[in-house]
């Protein structure tokens, strides 16, 4: 970190007036902000480079998109995709659609919201309101923690608590359980965001008239962040609708409609595209990709949901 | 968007921690729904804390017994046949190896080209573009991993096999490069390809808000001093960014070394008691892949023991690797403040 002015001597390339350019071209300096030949070709390549980098980035994105879109929109603009299960439908023959998969992945994806917003945003409340000293870092330091968490591992963890110690079946409601895991840390990131630049005035102000310290926080804190914090449950939805690890361990794929988080299996979007994906028959492969378009679609819908809040609500100042 | 690296401007409004910190909150707190309303706050954050400890101690707990039975080094055997109980042999060096290259290569992919992105996008980019180009390689994070696995087997597969074949047949003399007779992209390096482009966004995403964060003076001063647009990069806001960028980088890391399912579908699996091999175009199994292999036949308690076991070493893996990058960014904002 430097904190003293920098200054332009690393690359040994700052020139007065009256030295003499490296270059051979002997280019004499000019008048204002003469910069000897090698510095300015340096400064265009970099200019190049990080405009290169940046399109180079775009690529993949733009090609995944473009992929998964073109073979998979043919099915999604047929009725029966949004309204049928694969019930009795084998990887030869066409038809059936994907209602199980979706309901699936709605269900466990809201239940996990369900779960997991309440303790987010009341850990994000504890960090900025009430937590001072060793517990309060030591909370943070988890939550960092639990954002590396590799989802695998939640998927592990959960088996091991839900099937070996509990004996209990894989049921939809253990891939929850491992998918709060994940969302946690996403939602508590958010939410101690935006209520971190809840203005102090507001509190301030609340206090004054004498309204209790947790009564703020409910009126006045929260209605002020809501905006951000929705933001955050989105992004969260997004991630574990997405996720695909723990569902291999607990939650394998079945072909008809299941609604019962505590019965039997539950299919989801990724589950079907796992199932699929081993496949070369041109029936299985395109609801593969009609599958991937439909979670894809999804997760972008619930990401710019987001973004359109947190751009529209954000905390005036 | 929600700041993972600990900074951000919200640390810049004095808040009820800085800045100007109120001396007690002049609000009472001896009332009932006060001690409710705390008690409940805090019991959340004791939970998230419960929570990361559970986890430890679940896999250890169930990890234990499997690596007792086991009749070979745990640490150091390459074996892993854990379908007879009474015989349990199984080592991890081998995830451990193609784990560790596969998220090399990652990184040494991913973090030039997203500090570079992330340069554009807070000092290059016209003011019109620099949004929507973060939101665009924002989007990328969006993306679920099982498309990037069945978009990378079978997309961009086979466009990537020609490379690796001219690898193979220039720079092959190099045990790195050696033949290993796998077809198609299902090698290590083509999946340490496919995780740059997974990680990207989230080191962008992280150097961006470290970048975005240097002092103007900083940056004017060096422009004051005569120094060109990409001088004033290299002496104000790069070393402004480094910590910030460090702690990207190993978040990305604790990312790719996690990442599952894409590599499951990516890389081709070695038959048991194949060479070892150090090339990079040869197939594998990371820790993570290992496990979602295998998945479906976690029948007895000592088998999926082991693949506990290995969940273990990679959860451990993560945390250091996460701690290091907490502790980086820690030190940095003590510097700032």
């Amino acid at each position: 970190m430097t904190t003293s002015t920098p200054a332009v001597t690393s690359s040994g390339s700052t020139k007065t007036a009256d030295s003499t350019p490296p270059s051979s071209r002997g280019g004499s300096p000019t008048g204002l902000g003469h910069k000897a030949r090698g510095r300015a070709v340096k400064d265009q390549i970099a200019r190049v480079v990080m405009w290169g980098a940046f399109l180079l980035a775009l690529i993949p994105l733009v090609w995944i998109l473009w992929t998964v879109g073109s073979k998979g929109y043919h099915l999604l603009l047929d009725s029966t995709w949004w309204t049928n299960s694969q019930r009795g439908i084998t990887s030869r023959r066409e038809g059936g659609g994907a209602v199980h998969a979706i309901q699936g992945t709605l269900i466990q994806g809201l239940t996990t919201a369900l779960i997991s917003v309440p303790i987010g945003v009341l850990t994000a409340i504890y960090l900025v309101e009430y937590g001072r000293g060793r517990l309060a870092k030591t909370v943070s330091f988890m939550v960092d923690i639990l954002t590396g968490v590799p989802s695998i591992v939640a998927g592990l963890f959960v088996y091991a608590l839900w099937v070996t110690t509990f004996g209990f079946q894989r049921v939809g409601f253990a891939v929850c359980l491992a998918l709060v895991l994940l969302m946690i840390p996403v939602v508590v990131r958010s939410t101690e965001e935006m209520l971190k630049l809840v203005p102090n005035e507001l509190r301030e102000a609340s206090y004054a008239l004498g309204v209790p310290k947790w009564k703020t926080i409910m009126r006045v804190v929260l209605p002020t962040a809501f905006s951000g914090i929705v933001t955050g449950v989105l992004l969260g939805l997004a991630r574990v609708m997405g996720e695909t690890a723990p569902l291999l361990i607990l939650g394998p794929y079945t072909k008809s409609i299941a609604t019962d988080l505590f019965g039997g299996l539950m299919p989801t979007l990724p589950t079907m595209i796992n199932q699929d994906r081993t496949e070369s028959l041109p029936a299985a492969v395109d609801r593969m990709w009609a599958a991937a378009l439909t979670l894809i679609l999804l997760v972008l819908l619930l990401n710019i949901a987001g973004r359109v809040v947190s751009r529209f609500g954000s905390v005036k100042k | 968007m929600s700041s993972v690296t600990g900074v951000s401007l919200a640390d810049k409004t004095p808040g009820p921690h800085g800045g100007a910190p109120l001396s007690g909150d002049g609000a009472g707190t001896g009332r009932l729904g006060d001690r409710l309303f705390g008690g409940a706050a805090k019991g959340a954050g004791l939970l998230v804390i419960a929570l990361v400890t559970l986890v430890g101690v679940f896999l250890l707990w169930q990890a234990i017994p499997a690596i007792a039975n086991d009749k070979v080094n745990f640490l150091t055997s390459r074996e892993w046949s854990v379908n007879d109980s009474n015989n349990l042999r199984f080592g991890i060096v081998e995830l451990l190896w193609t784990t560790v290259t596969v998220s090399a290569i990652a990184m040494l992919i991913a973090v030039p080209v997203g500090v570079a992105v992330a340069l554009f996008i807070t000092q290059y980019a016209p003011t019109w573009l620099s949004r929507p180009a973060a939101s665009l390689i924002d989007l990328l994070a969006a993306v679920p991993s099982i498309v990037f696995g069945i978009w990378g087997l079978r997309t961009f597969g086979p466009v990537f096999e020609p490379v690796q074949n001219f690898l193979r047949d220039t720079i092959g003399w190099i045990p790195l490069f050696s033949d290993a007779n796998i077809s198609g992209g299902s090698t290590i390096l083509f999946v340490g390809v496919v995780l740059a482009i997974m990680v990207l966004p989230i080191v962008t995403a992280l150097s961006r808000e470290v970048f975005a964060q240097t002092p103007i003076t900083h940056r004017e001063g060096a422009l004051a001093l005569g120094a060109t647009k990409w001088e004033m990069i290299r002496v104000a806001v790069l070393p402004f960014g480094k910590p910030g960028v460090i702690s990207a980088a190993m978040l990305g890391l604790g990312r790719a070394l996690g990442e599952t399912i894409a590599v499951t579908i990516i890389l081709s699996t070695l038959p048991d008691g194949s060479k070892w091999t150090w090339s990079l175009l040869n197939g594998g199994e990371t820790f993570a892949s290992r496990i979602a292999n295998n998945a479906a036949e976690f029948d007895t308690p000592q088998k999926a023991g082991a693949f506990i076991a290995a969940g273990l070493v990679l959860f451990i893996l993560t945390f250091v690797v996460n701690a290091i990058a907490r502790i980086v960014i820690d030190r940095r904002k003590a510097f700032t403040e």
